[in-house]
């Protein structure tokens, strides 16, 4: 049985090579229509070329489409074109395209790929204006904090109190559960090695050393810049997009001190809490290895622990810290206000500030690192 | 238009979230090739209709037959393959930022047709050509106006060629004349491709200019209290609030007082 959806070239003795098209002529065998074209020309060089369209029963845009290259190709030729058979239909079909259209270059030329050297200039100028940006909101920031400072009673309370709860509370059980885990790991590991010289106590001393001074402040700043630095630059980002800052702008608000003062205040106070968190919780995972692995007593490693602590690693962990929820609540909502366009915008906004802050954090703690050790 | 077998039938429709009934018991029937508008004051679900119909949304009670396929029936694959024969402009346009114009018309052919990129360039610049947006292909979204993004919006609804395309408010937020330029677009495009359209709207221009049918929805009724050609509609009905909508005409009622 012949396909109903198929086509014959019919060559005649004067010349005329006619093409009798049938069945369906539409997007699903353009592909195969298309790639005729050039063949019928080359292999049967028509004096005239002739297509017959009364065996079409339906005809689409893309089946008019190929009709019409058909034709500019025959033009292109000097081979002159009829077409037969056509209802009112397919005519109306053939009469949507625009000719012009098909050959008109496009208004906003594709970009030019940049060469390496290109990319590493533009992505060096990029990244100073983005060191730029942050400096220059940061000072804007520090002057709104300035400003809240001497007018309490401005400050969004409610809102501050509100992100309180968002970073600090409901962070701490993520903040816990990890620091418990690194501190069991951290003292299962040393452990392993401290057995050997019968130091065993000195576990105890390990983890609180490293968790109070370095890894307690690192680890609470990460997790809260995963957590709520994305979620502040998302919250910021999608009230560009939708112009909820530009009506705040309009009704006579400061979009700054409204949206970021409410979260670096909730960040530079929760921040700090959740380190002494996460150190007391670290402390306790190395107590359970402690005593379980080592037949040290619950005393015994508090003692030890805090024998091995002083108040300057404390304070100076907390130090830290403080200046951690800067950089984190600085970045997210910076990132937030730079958002422009659409969905796309937010979401490279939200990765951007989480980036941003775990690079900062670990150049704020290198910073310290070298301070620290002049002291 | 011919009067042939209808290519969406509802029947018994009813809409609930929760325990509030949005339609109770919506019944029409959407006949080939002709421009059938859902229109009704704000909040009286055409919109919803819209998405139970083109089956994003699972209705309480009630059949959606396409092309004499019960939707309700279907799984998930099957509904996706019956999604390739429509085409949908959402009121945002929603076109993909993070692509071109050209690129968001090809999408669907690229993905569903296996065309070479020769020829999907060839298509792209022949829908863009029939929404009036030759040499646009390179734009991105964001440089575009609203009536222009609309077009686009139609140009990739239209790609894959489907027998049935549904608009959500088309001229939503267009000035009035690239909104009476659009309804020139949807009823041309409607003549040539012999197209179904759904639209969606409460703009009376649009309803007068192009639809050959309307249903009205209304809020209190939770359903439909009119059906059949506005023009007609607008001076025969005997329901004062058909005619009042028709006519901009406020009532008492929804005036708390106030009377024209």
């Amino acid at each position: 049985m012949p396909d109903e959806n198929s086509y014959r070239i019919e060559p005649a003795e004067n010349g005329t090579v006619t093409l009798v098209l049938t069945g369906r002529i539409d997007l699903e065998r353009f592909g195969k229509l298309a790639g005729l074209i050039g063949p019928i020309f080359d292999t049967h060089s028509p004096s005239r070329l002739s297509v017959d369209m009364s065996g079409v029963t339906y005809l689409d845009s893309a089946g008019a489409l190929f009709i019409v290259e058909l034709e500019d190709e025959a033009r292109k030729r000097s081979v002159p074109f009829a077409l037969s058979g056509l209802s009112r239909e397919k005519m109306g079909i053939l009469s949507l395209i625009d000719r012009d259209a098909l050959t008109k270059p496009s208004l906003a030329p594709r970009e030019r790929r940049m060469n390496i050297v290109e990319q590493l200039g533009v992505a060096s100028l990029a990244a100073v204006r983005d060191i730029y940006d942050i400096i220059s909101f940061s000072g804007e920031l520090i002057c709104e904090l300035g400003h809240s400072l001497k007018h309490l009673r401005n400050v969004r309370w409610n809102d501050t109190v509100s992100y309180m709860k968002k970073v600090g509370v409901d962070g701490m059980p993520i903040v816990g559960l990890i620091s418990f885990l690194l501190g069991l790991i951290m003292a299962f590991m040393s452990s392993l090695q401290l057995k050997q010289f019968g130091a065993n106590i000195y576990v105890a001393s390990l983890v609180a050393v490293a968790m109070v001074r370095e890894l307690g402040p690192i680890m609470t700043a990460i997790i809260v810049a995963g957590r709520s630095g994305s979620a502040f630059a998302a919250e910021i980002g999608t009230m560009k997009v939708n112009e909820e800052v530009d009506a705040l702008a309009t009704m006579g608000f400061s979009p700054m001190r409204f949206l970021s003062v409410p979260k670096v205040i909730a960040s530079l106070f929760t921040v700090p809490v959740l380190t002494v968190f996460s150190s007391i919780f670290a402390i306790m995972g190395g107590l359970i290895v402690g005593v379980l692995g080592l037949n040290l007593t619950i005393f015994t490693y508090i003692q030890q622990t805090m024998k091995a602590i002083s108040i300057f690693d404390i304070v100076s962990g907390l130090i830290k810290s403080v200046v951690f929820a800067a950089a984190i609540s600085t970045v997210g909502c910076q990132r937030g206000f730079k958002v422009r366009g659409g969905a796309e915008a937010v979401g490279n906004a939200t990765t951007s500030a989480v980036v941003t802050s775990i690079f900062l954090i670990i150049v704020i703690d290198s910073t310290f690192a070298i301070i620290l050790h002049y002291i | 238009m011919n009067n042939t077998e209808p290519v969406i039938r509802v029947e018994g429709l009813t809409v609930r979230y929760g325990s509030n009934t949005v339609l109770r018991d919506v019944n029409f029937e959407v006949r080939p090739g002709e421009i059938f508008v859902i229109m009704g004051g704000s909040g009286c679900g055409k919109s919803t209709l819209l998405k139970h119909v083109i089956g994003i949304e699972t209705p309480a009670k009630g059949d959606i037959w396409i092309n004499g396929t019960d939707t309700s029936k279907l799984d998930d694959r099957e509904l996706r393959k019956l999604h390739m024969g429509i085409g949908m402009l959402f009121q945002s346009s929603a076109l993909f930022g993070s692509m071109t114009i050209g690129e968001n018309v090809a999408l669907p052919l690229t993905e569903f047709t296996g065309l070479p990129m020769k020829d999907i360039e060839s298509i792209v610049k022949m829908k863009l050509g029939m929404v009036e947006l030759a040499g646009y292909d390179n734009h991105y979204p964001s440089e575009l106006s609203g009536g222009m993004k609309k077009r686009a919006g139609i140009a990739r609804a239209m790609a894959l060629d489907p027998a049935m395309l549904f608009l959500d408010e088309p001229s939503a937020g267009l000035d009035p004349v690239t909104s009476a330029e659009l309804d020139v677009l949807i009823r041309k495009l409607n003549e040539g491709t012999g197209t179904t359209m759904v639209i969606v709207t409460h703009e009376l221009e649009t309803i007068f200019n192009i639809s050959h049918r309307i249903i009205m929805l209304d809020r209190d009724a939770k359903g439909i209290i009119a059906e059949g050609d506005p023009r007609m509609l607008r001076t025969d009905s005997d329901d004062s609030r058909v005619t009042d909508f028709f006519n901009r005409r406020v009532t008492e009622k929804k005036s708390e007082g106030m009377t024209t």
